[in-house]
């Protein structure tokens, strides 16, 4: 147990781009709040609801990004605050406590509810934590009632998934003695699956995954737990498993087929899992993907690609574009780089990557123009206009509501960037 | 504090994009913290707009407020004049900034750009999308157009055409049937504005002799300013449905001083023959809810009664601002307005009415599936298909085409429906079985709420089981079984009145006979 993870090499020189200077911008950030992670986490804790406390345009904000409309009624609400809470002629708690009330009659089903704080609702100091913790007294056993922020003041875009999780370790997980592992991160159920048969193959019987698609069934930590991380934005969520005496384990992502080896294998080492029982585990699986990419890799490699900021999923991206399928990176632009979270993959960018944190939006559309990347990865206010300027684009949203991570969805993954290119072709008479 | 699962409409400021986008020349500085960008994908993407909104956001952070917002909104303002070279500019203050009082139009002011800028005052706890695209509309004409009312040099068969705006529930084909009728009167259009006006169009608002108000919770607010201010009158008919459209005509020709009799005679539209045919006939009475924006609810409850032949059970509209005028129309024909922005209230209404057609937005289309009942979309907000590839105005003689296939496109037709009535248990043709040519896909969608919905305590009446309560008749199985014969969308009535009729008489047993007793009883 307990065994550090080597990483390759020699780490007293720098390699890729772990010593490199990143372009820092202040300016327009075209990016997501972190209340959009909703739309993704109430469809996988099945009995979870969110409740943003916060304005209309809170409420425009998740409906509109939840791919316009879903078509069955949404585990998600917002509690619009108005000016009669705002002028204080209305008691807020009582306000929160009949809204809560008439949600969960509505909603026999509910077991997990998250209040989600919103701009307004930190600008006008509101106390969502205390608030929490008096509705719990009240509906407790039969709801949980957490709170978090996904206010765009302080998180974007998927930081919300990360202050959801922290949350939830901070004050909903069990304490548990025995060794185990926990992955970290929203990943579909799909994915989480073919992990765990993974991991079941190499003998390891204890895996959780944060967050579980049941408020109930949610992981245990003890200072026994190691974890590793599915995604790349939980800062705050290590943080909190840190303090609980967890330990991290780093790896670089699970995208592609070098990158699921890397991630699998930093988890056995941790676990002394025998190198023949690893690659009994995993090697159909990495030659399936790597036999997945072959005919992607064709469409791919040699064009150059650029990132706008979007889900701190940049790097990893880049990494394996770069990496499995022969892309050029002109620029990756992530909203918050983590060196330290995302240090093996810095190690394995090629040196020299022009690499932005934060935006000035304008300007990073004007290098853009100037670079003429075969492929953009942007959000959705920016493909259509750079669409419409000639370029192709991939929206960096569906990199996150799809199944991306590990071995069989590598082809997938590699899919979501050659279809732009692939289109403009077909397209090319119109 | 309101409990919200989808909003009818977005804040104010989202209105005043509606405006700045569908401008040229024009150029939005808003004061909003990061996410707020949310909204350009309202235009890139609903909309398929090819360039971003003409906006530009001061996205400030946590770490800004403490110390200075009102210099990033100042640096913002003057980078997005650098850059743009807009004409003139708006600004002014999301929800959040509003909330920091920074004072954008001051400061915006202070910085004595060349050009003109209009600051926005859009409460955002108070007021919503069309009311914030209303006022922008209003201060950005008050403040670019100078009042003159010297009628002198003015044409008097021109008008300007208000209202359309980015993001209008089909404004790009309305106004084009509409300026194109206008023409074929002889009448000329000034100025078409917000739509692709520019600042400088504004300043030319003056020189038609009457305006066009083809969106009243967009525009009346500026034509009464130009009433009052330029002299010149405005339109007061929407021109949604036949009739309508004829009032419509009417209405400009006295505007323009034209005879509109001849024009009028040749008009062309095939709703009037469609719904007149006796293929039509099934579509009498039909029981219709009627929701949306005020505009649409009052013309297409004209429409749903005198040119389609149904009976219109119940209406509503979330625009507060004309709450007045859909309480008139729904006095007139006896039924109560639902004046509200709250779905669960509408949800709520639709289960009691259990109409047989829902005419509503694409939230009623969420409700409308839930209940399994056919809907079609007459209103914002608006999704992705309300943006059509093809040519799909509202108004005007076209506007009624497309209206009547809209409306009669979710419904059964004719034949089907009596069969349907007439072979009941054919295991296909049941009541939950949706309109043959709507396919398979329609037909999921009505099934048990349980397979789709975890929790719905809005079980339709269709579905209520007879369950006999303390003090009421119970129902004999023959007379239940009988009951399930009965056309679903009546069932729930059907049932209410014969319940009504065995406690009245004080049986304790409803059989097959008490059932048909109380069909005659309450049809006399």
């Amino acid at each position: 147990m307990n065994l550090p993870f080597k990483v390759n090499g020699n780490e007293s020189t720098a390699k890729g781009c772990v010593d490199q200077p990143v372009l820092r911008e202040r300016g327009q950030r075209e990016v997501f709040c972190g209340l959009t992670g909703i739309v993704w986490l109430h469809r996988k804790i099945q009995n979870a609801f969110f409740l943003v406390v916060g304005s209309r345009t809170c409420a425009h904000l998740i409906q509109s990004a939840a791919g316009v409309m879903i078509f069955a009624e949404p585990r998600f609400a917002t509690a619009i605050i108005d000016e009669r809470d705002l002028a204080g002629l209305a008691d807020i708690d009582d306000e929160l406590d009949r809204v809560v009330n008439r949600l969960l009659e509505r909603r026999p089903d509910i077991e997990m509810l998250f209040l989600v704080g919103s701009c307004p609702s930190e600008v006008i100091k509101l106390d969502l934590k205390r608030a929490a913790q008096r509705l719990s007294k009240i509906h407790l056993p039969r709801v949980r009632v957490l709170n978090y922020s996904g206010s765009g003041i302080e998180t974007t875009f998927t930081q919300g998934e990360d202050a959801c999780l922290a949350a939830l370790v901070a004050d909903a997980l069990p304490e548990t003695k025995p060794a185990s592992l926990v992955v970290v991160g929203a990943i579909s159920d799909v994915v989480e699956d073919q992990f765990n048969r993974i991991f079941a193959a190499m003998g390891l019987e204890n895996v959780g995954f944060l967050p579980a698609r049941n408020a109930h069934s949610m992981p245990a930590i003890g200072p026994e737990t190691h974890y590793i991380l599915a995604q790349p934005f939980l800062n705050d969520t290590a943080r909190a498993l840190d303090e609980r005496g967890a330990k991290h384990i780093p790896a670089p992502f699970p995208l592609g087929a070098n990158g699921t080896t890397a991630w699998l294998k930093a988890a056995a080492d941790v676990f002394n899992i025998p190198a023949d029982r690893f690659a009994a585990a995993t090697d159909a699986g990495h030659k399936r993907a790597e036999k997945a990419l072959i005919a992607h890799r064709e469409a791919l490699a040699g064009k150059s690609v650029f990132f706008f900021p979007d889900s701190q999923l940049e790097l990893p991206l880049a990494r394996f574009l770069h990496e499995e399928l022969g892309m050029a990176l002109v620029e990756v632009g992530t909203p918050y780089l983590h060196r330290q979270h995302l240090r093996q993959e810095l190690e394995r960018l090629p040196a020299g990557t022009v690499l932005s944190e934060g935006q000035d939006v304008d300007r990073q559309l004007d290098r853009c123009r100037e670079a003429k990347p075969d492929l953009v990865v942007c959000g959705l206010g920016l493909a259509n206009p750079l669409e419409a300027e000639g370029f192709s684009t991939k929206w960096s949203i569906e990199l996150v509501f799809t199944p991306i991570q590990g071995y069989d969805q590598a082809g997938d993954l590699a899919g979501l960037f050659a279809r732009p290119l692939n289109r403009q072709a077909r397209l090319g008479g119109l | 504090m309101q409990l919200t699962l989808w909003t009818y409409e977005g804040p104010p400021h989202v209105g005043a994009m509606r405006i700045a986008t569908a401008m040229k020349g024009l150029h939005y500085v808003l004061h909003a913290p990061q996410g707020d960008t949310y909204a350009d994908l309202l235009f890139t993407m609903i909309e398929r707009r090819n360039v971003r909104p003409p906006v530009t956001y001061t996205t400030f952070q946590a770490r800004d407020l403490g110390g200075d917002t009102a210099e990033l909104f100042k640096t913002a303002c003057l980078d997005a004049y650098e850059r743009f070279q807009p004409e003139a500019m708006i600004v002014g203050a999301s929800c959040t900034a509003e909330l920091i009082q920074d004072d954008p139009g001051g400061l915006a002011q202070a910085l004595k750009l060349p050009i003109p800028v209009v600051p926005l005052e859009l409460p955002s706890y108070q007021k919503k999308e069309n009311w914030g695209a209303s006022e922008t509309f209003y201060r950005i004409v008050r403040s670019l157009c100078p009042a003159n009312a010297d009628a002198s040099r003015r044409n008097p068969k021109s008008c300007n055409i208000l209202g359309p705006t980015a993001l209008g529930f089909r404004h790009r084909d309305d106004l084009s049937e509409i300026r194109r009728l206008l023409e074929r009167l002889g009448i000329t259009v000034n100025v078409v504005a917000p739509f692709d006006a520019r600042p400088s169009d504004i300043a030319k608002l003056g020189d038609a002799a009457f305006n066009v108000i083809l969106y009243p919770e967009i525009a009346e607010n500026a034509g009464r300013w130009l009433e009052k201010n330029c002299g010149q009158p405005m339109t007061n008919v929407v021109p949604v449905g036949i009739g309508a459209t004829r009032d419509f005509i009417a209405e400009v020709g006295r505007l323009a001083g034209i005879d509109t009799t001849e024009f009028l005679a040749q008009e062309t539209s095939r709703l009037p023959w469609y719904s007149k045919s006796v293929d039509s006939t099934y579509l009498t009475g039909k029981r219709v809810f009627i929701f949306g924006d005020a505009t649409h609810v009052l013309a297409a409850e004209r429409m749903a009664r005198t040119e389609l032949g149904f009976e219109v059970v119940g209406i509503g509209t979330y625009s507060r601002e004309y709450a007045r005028q859909v309480r008139e129309a729904a006095a007139k024909i006896g039924v109560e307005a639902l004046i509200t922005d709250d779905y669960l209230d509408v949800e709520t209404r639709i289960s009691e009415l259990n109409p047989e057609l829902i005419l509503g937005t694409q939230m009623e289309r969420h409700i409308a599936k839930r209940l399994g009942l056919p809907c079609a979309v007459i209103s914002a907000p608006v999704h992705v298909q309300d943006f059509p590839a093809r040519y799909s105005p509202q108004m005007g003689f076209e506007g009624a085409n497309v209206i009547f296939d809209t409306w009669v496109h979710p419904l059964m037709m004719g034949l089907e429906e009596h069969l349907i009535h007439m072979f009941r248990e054919d295991v296909e043709f049941h009541d939950g079985a949706a309109p043959s040519h709507l396919g398979h896909a329609a037909q999921k969608a009505q099934l048990p709420k349980s397979a789709i919905e975890p929790a719905s305590e809005t079980v339709p009446l269709a579905e209520a089981k007879p369950t006999p309560v303390a003090g009421e008749a119970d129902w004999a199985p023959d007379a239940e079984k009988e009951l399930k014969k009965i056309p679903f969308f009546v069932r729930g009535k059907a049932k209410r009145n014969t319940e009504r009729y065995a406690s009245e008489f004080g049986l304790t047993v409803i059989s097959v006979e008490t059932l048909y007793d109380a069909k005659a009883h309450y049809s006399r």
